[in-house]
């Protein structure tokens, strides 16, 4: 599956907007929100992205490949459900830091093209089998 | 008051992050190594350079290194372009400490690593860096005296 990056630069500008209005009001009802937007994300249907399309008819000059941004999408709903269980929880530095991290990588996304979620990929890839080997042995 | 500077702090240290990467992707740096051998690559290597590329499924700029890799290659004669699938070799990526995908590597001849760049490179970085790690093919032109090793 392909994917328009003029529509994931967008969606990350949103997405960063959202996170820094939910650090900035402590709503968590609005991080709630965000997090069924990651969802919807994971699943392939980002909405910002959708609404990206609606409003822009045309043609992106290139695509680029749907599974990173897909599998970031996954990461940023992981960070958005700590940081409802830290609001939920009243642990307020969990729900900040969560939040916060996925805020970074949303800016960073939006500003820079630089994809963080895409890049841990192969971090926790190199970590998890020598994990299991350990537990095995 | 708290969410405000948690969010300031964040775009700063967001910032600050972008920044050094703006500056440090992709750069083809001098990074002597081991050797690799075709056996431990899975794969023949050139005759005169070998670009050894890690990618993941997970990495958009792993595309446009493969077409920028390729391309050099196949302008340059001698070179190779070898592409590994990380997660299938998290032996190698241990063993080379390969951080990041994509991560370049620039073996002479041998199998020596020579240069190493993370992030995507750019073709002219990666011209340079095989003229300055690897002889020059116009000062072994094709002639009888190739036939020495």
């Amino acid at each position: 599956m392909r994917a328009d990056p003029r529509a994931l630069r967008f969606g990350a500008a949103i997405t960063a907007l959202v996170l820094a209005l939910v650090l900035v009001t402590g709503s968590a009802w609005l991080l709630a929100a965000q997090a069924v937007v990651f969802a919807c994300g994971a699943l392939g249907r980002q909405p910002y992205g959708m609404l990206f399309k609606a409003l822009v008819k045309s043609a992106p000059e290139e695509t680029e490949d749907a599974r990173p941004p897909r599998f970031a999408q996954v990461v940023g709903l992981v960070f958005a459900v700590v940081g409802l269980v830290g609001f939920l929880a009243e642990i307020t530095p969990l729900a900040l830091v969560a939040t916060a991290a996925a805020l970074l990588a949303a800016f960073l996304n939006a500003a820079f093209g630089f994809c963080l979620g895409c890049e841990m990929y192969l971090l926790v890839r190199r970590l998890l089998p020598a994990a299991k080997m350990e537990v095995s042995k | 008051m708290t969410g405000v500077w948690v969010v300031l702090a964040t775009l700063a240290l967001g910032l600050a992050i972008g920044v050094v990467r703006m500056l440090r992707d992709g750069r083809v740096r001098d990074r002597p190594g081991d050797r690799l051998t075709e056996a431990s690559l899975g794969a023949p290597l050139g005759e005169r350079a070998t670009l050894l590329q890690f990618s993941t499924a997970f990495c958009q700029p792993c595309r446009a290194t493969r077409r920028i890799l390729a391309d050099v290659s196949a302008v340059v004669p001698g070179v190779t372009h070898v592409e590994i699938d990380a997660e299938s070799r998290l032996d190698l990526v241990r063993e080379l400490d390969i951080m990041r995908t994509p991560t370049v590597l620039v073996l002479d001849g041998d199998g020596n690593i020579v240069k190493r760049a993370s992030g995507q490179p750019r073709k002219q970085d990666v011209l340079a860096a095989l003229a300055g790690a690897v002889p020059d093919p116009a000062s072994h032109a094709p002639s009888h005296e190739s036939d020495e090793k």
